[in-house]
């Protein structure tokens, strides 16, 4: 049994990669990251392990991407702007097919934005980001025990699938302190490496590339990804409910959010609201099947998200067109984060009138 | 009679894609010789770039990485903290390496990555069609400078091989060129120049060579070369601008 | 004694082996090859030293030597 440790959700996330056997980051300084960063160049050099303050975000996920092409388990770490910099070599990743894992503590835009807890960054993270129409996994931790359990989680899931992952937290998640205990990493049945760049030593030669100029290469090399997107689809999907067997109005909402969510949830059943929350884990694979079956059986579903809406349309593909879907939203920045109170209150409207 | 040439071995023994008369042909058989020599083809790990330089490894029977353009210094940087036993190399040109992926040389040249750079500097984007890379001459047209390079607006052409000398992680850089005979052995001397301070764990290396590119400059293979001797090398001078390593 | 081998398939004719050669020996040959080229051809070698420059500056590695 592990001890219960009190750290930041930042450092949750460190350890979990650590305790995951990555011993390669390469990033650069960025708030509200930089616990990462600062907690893996302490401790990487007690493991042997590389720790790299690149010249910008640019050079780190590249040097992640070299790193990983030789198949050791590496990271990055960043926040929205951070990760827009990034979307070239997650693109190169993903067509690649490389493991990795990015940790996206994600801030509020557009632009320079603010520090604040935000969700405006769901569309880039879960609907490719870079070019090419690629999905990489993306999975949302709301507490520090999921910030360190979802990031050995993450390795997995890129080794199992040769994938970019990414962990999609906010300042919320990244800086409080909780409880956590570091459980040690889940055995996994993982695939050989036997596409790393290791230097021939006699053998055949390994190239790791996303170039493919042949007649039908690509397009061939396109289907096979998107077989990998349909296979994560069934097997990959993570989420969490509450109160949903008898609820009439479903409320969806994932990570920072989905804490603030569940208090008003629970504030709406003390006040004898059949209201249940139902809360995506994975945003990609989103889960549509578990979403779908709770939405069905409460006829209404009530998105709320730090943006303007964005998860709202995956939600409305995967209940159809029987279900009534809306949403409440506030857009990030510095006192736009809703209290349980407010949340409360958007429940109570939309439990009783029609939602438009 | 013996055989007193042939095809190094880490080189395959298939066509290129290159022009004739292009000199990347030639600047890959010197690092295939180089690493022939070095005895490190089944070590090695070559990251390859973005431009004509892009199909390394369908030429070098080494293990490779493409790096998404001007990143292969980053992409060599994890390659090589990764697997520290390994060679590593990259090939750029000069898009790749002086324009887009200027940070990436400057930093990890700053570091003293122990890896070697090749850098193909042939003053043109050869492989989009002859635009003005931040190599091309002052007056040069290009398919983007058709007027010419102008030096008020454009700027001057970027000297790689003096910057990087400057930097505290560069251990060897020099500039050499395969326009004739004499410079190519002295090209072949200094690349394998740059492979022993890798193979010795002396730090940074980098070998600019200066190369022809006829198709974009619109000239026959003997004029391209003679340009490089006639204009370049006047302006991007022969020479080892830093060595670290040799008493 | 000394002689050169042109691989006249690989060769694209771009010629800079001819000037290379301190003997000037070689030349560009009328006849195309399969790539559309002209290749290289070295007719009269008595005079050839090994000296393997030519193939040394070769771009397409299309010039062996023996010595």
């Amino acid at each position: 049994m592990s001890k219960r440790l009190f750290v930041k959700g930042n450092e949750a996330a460190a350890m979990g990669a650590v305790e995951a056997g990555c011993r390669y980051y390469f990033g650069y300084p960025i708030t509200p990251q930089s616990d990462i960063p600062e907690y893996l160049s302490r401790e990487f050099p007690k493991l042997s392990g590389e720790f790299i303050q690149a010249e910008s975000e640019v050079a780190s996920i590249n040097m992640l991407l070299g790193a990983s092409a030789c198949g050791v388990r590496a990271m990055t770490s960043s926040s929205s702007p951070g990760i827009s910099l990034k979307q070239e070599g997650i693109s190169y990743m993903a067509g690649a097919e490389l493991p990795g894992v990015i940790i996206n503590i994600s801030r509020s835009g557009p632009g320079l934005g603010g520090i604040d807890a935000s969700q405006a960054d769901y569309f880039q993270s879960v609907k490719g980001g870079g070019h090419g129409g690629y999905h990489i996994p993306v999975l949302a931790p709301n507490s520090v025990q999921e910030m360190y359990d979802l990031t050995m989680h993450a390795f997995d899931l890129a080794d199992l699938y040769r994938t970019p992952v990414m962990l999609l937290g906010d300042s919320v998640v990244g800086q409080m302190k909780e409880a956590l205990v570091p459980n040690p990493r889940p055995v996994r049945d993982l695939p050989e490496k036997g596409w790393a760049v290791r230097g021939k030593g006699g053998a055949e030669q390994r190239v790791v590339k996303s170039l493919f100029l042949g007649d039908g290469e690509l397009e061939a090399h396109n289907w096979r990804l998107h077989a990998k997107y349909q296979q994560m689809k069934e097997k990959e999907c993570l989420s969490e409910e509450h109160d949903t067997a008898d609820a009439a109005l479903l409320v969806t909402a994932f990570g920072s959010l989905s804490r603030i969510a569940h208090t008003a949830v629970t504030m709406a059943r003390e006040a004898g609201l059949k209201v249940g929350l139902f809360r995506p884990i994975t945003l990609f694979p989103f889960p549509e099947r578990a979403l779908a079956e709770a939405a069905g059986r409460a006829g209404k579903v009530l998105v709320l998200e730090l943006n303007t809406g964005q998860m709202v349309e995956d939600v409305r593909l995967s209940v159809g067109a029987g279900v009534q879907v809306s949403f409440y939203g506030r857009p990030p920045g510095a006192g736009s984060l809703p209290s349980p109170e407010e949340l409360f209150e958007v429940i109570k409207k939309h439990y009783v009138q029609a939602p438009n | 009679m013996q055989q007193v040439f042939k095809r190094p071995q880490s080189l395959k023994d298939v066509q290129t894609h290159f022009c004739p008369g292009c000199n990347h042909g030639t600047i890959h058989r010197l690092v295939a010789d180089a690493l022939d020599l070095f005895g490190v083809q089944q070590t090695t790990i070559g990251v390859a770039s973005v431009g004509c330089s892009v199909f390394l490894y369908g030429y070098f029977d080494v293990d490779v990485v493409e790096a998404p353009h001007g990143r292969a210094p980053a992409v060599a940087t994890g390659v090589k903290r990764a697997r520290p036993d390994r060679f590593v190399f990259t090939y750029q040109g000069d898009g790749d390496l002086a324009a887009i992926g200027t940070s990436e040389i400057i930093h990890a040249a700053n570091r003293g990555e122990d890896i070697t750079v090749i850098f193909v500097n042939n003053t043109t984007y050869g492989m989009t069609g002859g635009q003005m890379a931040p190599t091309t001459l002052v007056g040069q047209k290009t398919s983007t400078s058709p007027y010419g390079r102008n030096k008020a607006k454009d700027g001057s052409p970027i000297r790689m091989a003096e910057l990087l000398a400057q930097l505290g992680g560069v251990a060897f850089s020099a500039r050499v060129a395969v326009d004739s005979p004499k410079h190519l052995m002295d090209a072949k001397k200094q690349i394998r120049e740059a492979f022993r301070f890798q193979v010795e764990g002396k730090g940074f290396s980098f070998v600019e060579v200066l190369s022809s590119c006829p198709t974009n400059w619109g000239v026959t293979p003997l004029e391209g070369n003679a340009r490089v001797g006639a204009e370049m090398i006047p302006y991007f001078p022969l020479g080892i601008f830093k060595n670290q390593g040799n008493p | 004694m000394a002689r050169i081998e042109i691989d006249e398939s690989r060769c694209k004719g771009c010629g800079i082996c001819t000037i290379a050669c301190p003997k000037k020996l070689i030349t560009l040959c009328d006849k195309v090859n399969i790539q559309g080229y002209t290749p290289a051809e070295a007719l009269n070698q008595e005079q050839c030293t090994g000296c393997a420059l030519c193939a040394e500056i070769c771009p397409d590695v299309a010039i062996i030597v023996f010595k």
